[in-house]
């Protein structure tokens, strides 16, 4: 299936200035192994949103649709065909 | 054509100054990286000269930055260049020293990083591996964080001997290797510690802020610790301490004069609370004599209502001759002086807070 990723302005050096991304996932795939397949095509852009161990960056945050995957079941939340994925950065700094 | 660069890490990005008049002026550039801290860069004039600059994003994290150009372009690696393993459990937090290897190692470059480790890199700083003999030392899971958090942040290898690394951790101290990191042992002996309980020399524990290597004898060296100022004759076998600066011993950065004998640089600041140039005055102090005395060098730098915090990274030389110095602060201005710290004039000003500072002469051919 395919499912697409939204890039923020800030990363599109990383995706060839792509703001979106179309991504192949196995039929029944997670929103980890959407970025495990990013990871493979836009290596940059994936280490910016997940650290060397597979977590995801305190302040990134990854929506499904309008929803926080944290508020879903993280990295284990499940896709489906036609998914958009936006990755944002969550509104902290100083 | 020689040009003077000076590379300024802030919280929010990397500013490059530049002179191509012997260092009369210094043209501001920057910030690129912008909203990045940038705790690291490495001028390396080994060959043709490479600069690197090692940032975090409070965001998107850390990474490894590469220019061949001067700084006029960066770029990183598809694959990170510094990341744990993944049987480790750890992840990177930020880089805190990017060193070149020995001069004749042209590829080898080495990271210390957070949480305290040390990467080395055999590929001209492409991609790095963990010193794993570091990382399995049995001491690691006694390391506590101090302000900065658990930091290796100072890498300093043996002119002559590549394979003799001395390392520094705060809160742990020094560590040596005399096998390119193959094996290590802590090597603290003569350094108080007088923030924990129990013995005030314990093997480890010190809260080392920086160390530099004497120019003329590499086995001489000047420690900034917490709480003292120590120089080791032994290439860190040892420590004593040196001579008082009017009982302010903390500070952060320790300089040496990149080709006079036992001459060497502090900045001191006021207590362990303050952590500010005391008395509102700013003053870098040189030893001549390894540390027997201390000379203050003041002529134009701030000497009222200047209340400045210089980091461990923040104070280095050039390596030129007359030498160059250069230290930034937390308010975000630039001293240079070019004349071996007699006399210093403001460079740049209105920066975020500074970092890291790293100078050299570069070829523009």
């Amino acid at each position: 299936m395919q499912v697409a990723v939204r890039v923020p302005s800030a990363l599109r050096e990383l995706t060839g200035g792509r703001s979106r991304l179309t991504i192949d996932v196995a039929d029944g795939g997670t929103v980890g192994h959407l970025l495990d397949a990013v990871a493979v095509t836009h290596p940059a852009f994936e280490r910016r949103v997940r650290d060397e161990q597979g977590g995801l960056r305190t302040h990134v945050n990854v929506f499904l649709a309008d929803e926080d995957v944290r508020s879903l079941a993280g990295l284990d939340t499940r896709l489906h065909a036609g998914d958009e994925v936006s990755v944002l950065a969550a509104i902290s700094g100083g | 054509m020689t040009q003077t660069l000076v590379l300024v890490g802030t919280a929010k990005g990397l500013f490059l100054l530049r002179s191509d008049d012997g260092r009369g002026r210094f043209e501001v550039e920057g910030p690129v990286l912008a909203g990045e801290e940038v705790y690291a860069t490495c001028i390396d004039g080994r060959g043709a000269t490479r600069l690197f600059a090692g940032s975090v994003s409070m965001h998107w994290g850390p990474v490894v930055r590469r220019s061949d150009d001067l700084g006029a372009t960066w770029t990183e690696q598809d694959e990170a260049s510094i990341a744990f393993p993944s049987d480790t459990g750890a992840s990177l937090n930020r880089i805190w020293q990017l060193t070149p290897g020995g001069p004749d190692e042209p590829d080898v470059m080495y990271a210390g990083v957070e949480p305290a480790a040390l990467f080395r890199s055999d590929d001209g700083g492409h991609r790095f591996e963990l010193v794993r003999p570091l990382w399995d030392h049995p001491h690691r899971p006694e390391w506590n964080p101090g302000g900065g958090g658990l930091c290796l942040h100072t890498v300093l290898v043996h002119p002559t001997d590549p394979d003799r690394l001395l390392i520094a951790i705060s809160a742990a101290g020094v560590y040596l290797s005399d096998d390119g990191g193959g094996s290590w042992r802590a090597s603290n002996t003569g350094i108080v510690v007088t923030f924990l309980p129990g013995s005030p020399s314990p093997e480890f524990g010190q809260c080392v802020h920086k160390v530099a290597r004497d120019a003329a004898d590499p086995e001489r060296l000047y420690l900034q610790h917490h709480d003292g100022i120590y120089r080791s004759d032994d290439g860190g076998g040892t420590w004593v301490p040196m001579a008082s600066i009017g009982g302010v011993d903390f500070g952060f950065p320790v300089v040496a004069h990149p080709s006079r004998p036992d001459t060497a640089y502090l900045l001191p600041l006021e207590g362990a609370e303050y952590r500010c140039t005391p008395d509102g005055r700013c003053t870098v102090w040189r030893t001549t004599d390894a540390g027997a005395g201390w000379t203050p060098l003041t002529d134009g730098l701030p000497q009222e209502d200047a209340h400045l915090t210089i980091l461990r990274d923040g104070f280095t030389t050039d390596g030129d001759d007359p030498a160059g110095l250069y230290f930034g602060t937390r308010s975000g201005e630039v001293y240079g002086s070019v004349d071996d710290g007699d006399s210093w004039r403001l460079l740049a000003s209105h920066l975020p807070p500074v970092l890291s500072v790293r100078a050299a002469p570069v070829g523009t051919g």
